[in-house]
């Protein structure tokens, strides 16, 4: 479904990507972890086309991204830090995306509904909490029955329960067949909900493998502890 | 079209603008009111012009850019084209001031000056907003430093509103015995402030005041070809610091 071919990315002296190369299918839902500053974000946002690769080429569905805009529309995404302009309210937010979406599908308003974003249209972005943004940054990344989710940080600023809320919004994604490409640092957050792993460091993609291959390479019985295991065999 | 709304709506409500009208048309009906003779009222109200409406279009543009980000960065992982996004800002911002300029000394400048004259004013003077926008999208291109954007900002028009004028007034005198009128009719072009300083000054007939460059002036901008011409360099002080700025939009990284 979305296939990295060679792609490097360079910020100055920061090699970000380097040579990336990965193939995303559908029903997979992939864990991307790894220090800070090794490039997931940029991955994603090249990904997405915010960030343009020095060289490489992805290719969504079949088709070169290079020019494209249109393969967005299969795509929710939710920023690690969403920032939204200060002076709209969160309906004239929601109003706007749906029209650039232009979709007639029936949208996903799960999420809208569990969040209770309905009573709280008028509210000026700048007015409100974090955690808050993070809710609507969620509801606007399922809002459109997206095939492919790519969800940066999701549950980072969320109350306990929005993020049990969004965790089981996601399993039921993986469980309808969407692609779902998940970063985050809380290893056992991601414990019961991901079936893949992609582990990068220095812009380089070390390890791709299922969860269930990893366990059984390491022996371990978690994620993170086949991760831990993993990092300090490389070590010794 | 629904950005374009957004952005707009957002403008006025950020009541700068709105300020800016005001106080345009503050001055400029006291100019003409307290001036004895409308031609008069229409060289106060030109100067104010030839300084106010750069420095307003070219700081706020430039401000509204860089505080959009947030505004671009939240489309730009949908479905629509950068290019849309961009044109909207920019389209956003170019109506609001020559809507405001219109509005703020248009109306009175039609009501005191001859029609013609108070049309090519209103002409001129909507180039001058749209050229200073343009302007400020080329500044937020070339730097994301936002303190920086901002002063090369204030620099340009700093440029364009004043130095240029003392720098070919210098050379006119530096270069007074060498007959140089023709090359400063060429340098003028370089400066769309200049540009409409002459192209509104040709039509109050006051250009009798320079002299023999007055004359060669009327020679080269009073004619009609002259005349196009002008329109034509003031389009392209929009057209090339817009296609550049856009250029390079499609191109960065958010």
């Amino acid at each position: 479904m979305i296939e990295t071919i060679n792609i490097s990315k360079r910020f100055g002296r920061l090699q970000a990507l380097n040579n990336i190369s990965l193939s995303l299918n559908k029903g997979e839902c992939i864990a991307l972890i790894g220090p800070n500053g090794c490039g997931k974000t940029t991955l994603i946002k090249s990904i997405l086309g915010m960030v343009l690769p020095d060289a490489g080429d992805i290719i969504f569905d079949g088709k070169n991204i290079k020019g494209d805009n249109l393969y967005r529309s299969h795509i929710g995404y939710m920023p690690q830090i969403g920032r939204y302009p200060e002076n709209m309210s969160i309906g004239q937010i929601i109003d706007l995306i749906r029209y650039i979406r232009n979709s007639n599908e029936p949208l996903d308003s799960d999420l809208y509904e569990q969040f209770k974003i309905s009573s709280m249209t008028d509210k000026k972005m700048r007015t409100l909490s974090g955690g808050t943004i993070q809710k609507i940054s969620a509801t606007l990344a399922f809002m459109f029955n997206p095939k492919v989710l790519i969800l940066d940080e999701p549950t980072a600023g969320l109350d306990p329960i929005a993020s049990e809320m969004l965790k089981e919004k996601i399993i039921a994604a993986r469980e309808s067949g969407k692609l779902i490409l998940i970063t985050s640092h809380l290893l056992s957050e991601l414990e019961e909900i991901v079936n893949g792993i992609i582990f990068m460091q220095d812009g380089m993609v070390k390890l791709h493998s299922s969860t269930e291959e990893l366990k059984k390479k390491t022996g371990q019985e978690t994620i993170s502890k086949s991760i831990i295991q993993l990092l300090k065999n490389e070590q010794v | 079209m629904r950005i374009l709304k957004y952005v707009s709506l957002d403008i006025l409500k950020n009541k700068i603008v709105i300020a800016y009208a005001v106080m345009l048309a503050l001055f400029s009906w006291s100019a003409f009111g307290l001036e004895d003779n409308a031609s008069k009222g229409l060289l106060t109200v030109l100067n104010i012009i030839l300084l106010t409406v750069p420095l307003m279009s070219v700081l706020f543009a430039t401000i509204y850019v860089y505080n959009s980000n947030e505004f671009i960065e939240l489309l730009v992982s949908h479905p629509i084209k950068r290019s849309i996004i961009w044109r909207a800002l920019f389209a956003g911002l170019s109506l609001s001031f020559v809507a405001a300029f219109i509005l703020g000394a248009g109306i009175p400048i039609l009501l005191f000056a001859d029609f013609e004259t108070a049309l090519m004013m209103i002409i001129a003077s909507s180039f001058l907003s749209v050229i200073f926008v343009a302007i400020a999208f080329l500044s937020n291109i070339i730097t994301r430093d936002k303190a920086k954007g901002i002063g090369i900002s204030i620099l340009l028009w700093l440029y364009f509103a004043l130095l240029f004028d003392g720098l070919v007034l210098f050379l006119f005198f530096q270069f007074a015995d060498y007959p140089i009128e023709k090359f400063v009719v060429l340098l003028s072009a370089l400066s769309p402030v200049d540009l409409c300083r002459i192209l509104i000054l040709l039509r109050l007939d006051v250009s009798a005041m320079f002299g023999y460059t007055g004359a060669v002036f009327k020679d080269y901008f009073g004619t009609d070809g002259g005349l196009i011409l002008s329109f034509l360099l003031l389009s392209l002080w929009i057209i090339i610091p817009y296609m550049i700025s856009i250029i390079k939009f499609r191109k960065r990284d958010l």
